[in-house]
């Protein structure tokens, strides 16, 4: 009876920031302007298949690649001396205080035909390269702008481990690998679950990352829904059927993303 | 060169961040032993065990397994298992998958990792917990999953770090008379580690006294007890009366402002020494004819004895004696010459 008084603001809060506004999404997606229903927006996002494949892919390969290099740094900085984990977390997320234009903008330059890149290799005679608007500089800029989401989760799960678990996995005869996937992933399967879906959900909704980096051909999903929203394509009802897919989309590769956690686990613990 | 030694430390030298921890230590272990490393808590012995385990990398000298130095033999190739200072059972598996672990990063057949696992669990008392979850075991329960843990690959020594420091002493009085038997009963070698005196004279064969990084002793319980080397050991190990003296010669020393006879030989002449008695050495006397005397500051009843605190010129001796003498009473005190210990002073620095 207690609990309940207080848990009404968080009620009120979610109803209007978020049921309210997923109400009207569903309801723009399946009605036209005149506000009577139809499913022809639904139908029509099919035709967009090939930007859903696109984005998807480009977060997926953001994620792999991010928790590639996020899991070793997350492990080195939590066996580091307790004061120095501290300094290093801090520095992990410096980039997050800088604005995301800002930071995006900087890859810009860097990439840019006449940017840093190019520059300095045409001192040797070599280039330019084609670097910006690739699928490489879009997956770049979401590694960029989401590592530090998939690092802190990893990082403050690892830094529970003691070392001697470590060792004790060590002593019972495992070498760095056996120690890696009978010790270390099992028991970080909630943090690698966690960043995954920290990284892929922005990656796959972004527009910003890939009209800058993306040039014109690396169209994705989220720079299809700006461009019904607020561009020049104006229509309400199919940006927001687009978006009612693209959330399904994501709640299936989030609950596959559990399942495989869950698979893990269960096998460790059969 | 006859020896049955299992692990051999040579010159072993540790340092952290340039601090030296252990200087140039030389340690032999008798196969199937029950060898304690007993000091004060920050003396060493961790490191000493860690060294053997393969933890720490010695910065010099060699560590020797049944004759061959495996001074860079990773610690999973190591024929040695570890109880850890706090367990560290892995909170991801049960009981059995904890104690099967070993086996099944040597990929043993699963019968066969079935039946060896099976026998730890009779071994440790532990038969019907194999499914349970290491959060829903006492303290206790969990060192018998950290043994079993190890014992079951079968290892030539078991190197335990103060196993029983965080279980309360009726508990560690049992486990103490068990991990006895589990040792006697498998005939291999434990090395075992505690800072605690009584633990490491009741369970040991050999008992090797660390201070600072350095042995100072090794020898049978008895051995530590009855001999110590020097007074640090005489302390560590019980109660003792510590008092300056002065060797005269062979057989005679100065304590306590009278010269007293004795049994140690071999000082040098006036050379300042250690004299020391243990409390229930002291005979407690007339005193019209006894060489020491002194007044009775205080009495405890211990149980077996009394424990009585005697002020003679401004020294606190401490008698263990089955007979009580009234606080303030003026008493004399005896010791037989086989009991009064002479030992050189330690060099400081
Ligand atoms: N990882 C470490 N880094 C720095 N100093 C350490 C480390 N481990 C132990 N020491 C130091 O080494 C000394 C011996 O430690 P240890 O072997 O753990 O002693 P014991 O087990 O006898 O209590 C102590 O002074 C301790 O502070
Ligand atoms: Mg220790």
């Amino acid at each position: 009876m207690k609990t309940k008084t207080p848990a009404l603001p968080y009620v009120l809060w979610m109803i209007i920031f978020t049921v309210i506004p997923l109400a009207l999404v569903a309801f723009y997606a399946i009605t036209d302007p005149q506000g009577h229903f139809t499913i022809d927006y639904i139908s029509q996002v099919g035709e967009y298949t090939p930007v859903l494949v696109r984005s998807i892919w480009l977060a997926a390969v953001s994620s792999v690649i991010s928790l590639l290099i996020a899991y070793p740094l997350a492990f080195w900085i939590s066996r580091r001396a307790w004061n120095h984990q501290r300094t290093m977390v801090m520095l992990v997320m410096l980039p997050m205080w800088m604005n995301f234009l800002l930071r995006t903008y900087a890859w810009m330059t860097i990439l840019e035909k006449n940017g840093l890149i190019n520059r300095f290799l045409g001192l040797f005679g070599i280039g330019p390269l084609e670097l910006i608007y690739t699928p490489g500089a879009v997956v770049l800029g979401m590694i960029y702008n989401y590592l530090p989401a998939m690092i802190l989760p990893l990082y403050s799960i690892m830094t529970k481990i003691p070392n001697s678990i470590i060792e004790a996995a060590q002593d019972l005869g495992c070498n760095t690998w056996d120690v890696l996937w009978k010790v270390l992933v099992p028991l970080t399967v909630p943090g690698i679950s966690t960043g995954v879906i920290m990284v892929f959900v922005p990656s796959v909704s972004t527009f910003i990352i890939s009209r800058m980096l993306g040039g014109g051909g690396n169209l994705l999903i989220g720079d299809l829904i700006e461009l019904q929203f607020l561009g020049n394509a104006y229509n309400p009802n199919l940006g927001a059927a687009i978006s009612l897919v693209l959330m399904v989309l994501i709640l299936l590769c989030m609950s596959v993303t559990n399942q495989f956690g869950d698979e893990e686990k269960g096998e460790m613990l059969k | 060169m006859k020896d049955n030694n299992i692990v051999s430390l040579r010159n072993i030298s540790v340092d952290f961040d340039g601090d030296p921890i252990l200087v140039g230590l030389n340690l032999d272990i008798r196969d199937k032993e029950f060898v304690t490393l007993l000091g004060p808590s920050g003396c060493g012995k961790t490191t000493t065990l860690r060294t053997i385990g393969g933890f720490i990398l010695p910065k010099s000298g060699d560590v020797f397994f049944d004759g061959a130095r495996i001074n860079n033999l990773p610690s999973y190739k190591r024929n040695v298992n570890t109880v850890f200072q706090r367990y560290a059972l892995f909170p991801h598996l049960n009981v059995f998958e904890n104690i099967e672990f070993g086996l099944k990063v040597k990929k043993l057949p699963e019968h066969e990792r079935k039946n060896r696992v099976g026998e730890m669990l009779d071994l440790v008392g532990l038969r019907g917990y194999d499914r349970r979850n290491i959060d829903q075991l006492s303290g206790g329960q969990q060192q018998r999953v950290a043994i079993a843990r190890a014992l079951v690959n079968h290892p030539r020594v078991l190197l335990l770090d103060e196993p029983l420091g965080a279980l309360d002493l009726k508990l560690r009085k049992e486990m103490q008379i068990e991990l006895k038997r589990i040792q006697q009963a498998l005939e291999i070698t434990f090395i075992y580690v505690t800072h605690d005196q009584e633990e490491a004279l009741t369970m040991s064969d050999t008992v090797v006294v660390m201070k600072d990084g350095d042995i100072l002793q090794v020898g049978t319980p008895q051995d530590i007890y009855n001999e110590p080397k020097c007074a640090f050991v005489a302390d560590f190990i019980g109660e003792s009366n510590i008092l300056d003296g002065v060797m005269h010669e062979d057989c005679l020393v100065e304590f306590a402002g009278k010269k007293i006879p004795c049994v140690d030989k071999g000082f040098g002449h006036l050379e300042r020494v250690d004299v020391v008695i243990r409390p229930e050495d002291i005979k407690m006397v007339d005193a019209s004819q006894a060489p020491i005397t002194g007044v009775v500051e205080s009495v405890l009843f211990k149980g077996v004895h009394y424990e009585m605190v005697v002020d003679a010129h401004g020294y606190k001796w401490i008698i263990h004696s089955t007979k009580c003498q009234e606080p303030g009473t003026f008493i004399g005190m005896a010791v037989d010459p086989f009991d009064i210990h002479i030992m050189h002073k330690e060099v400081e620095g």
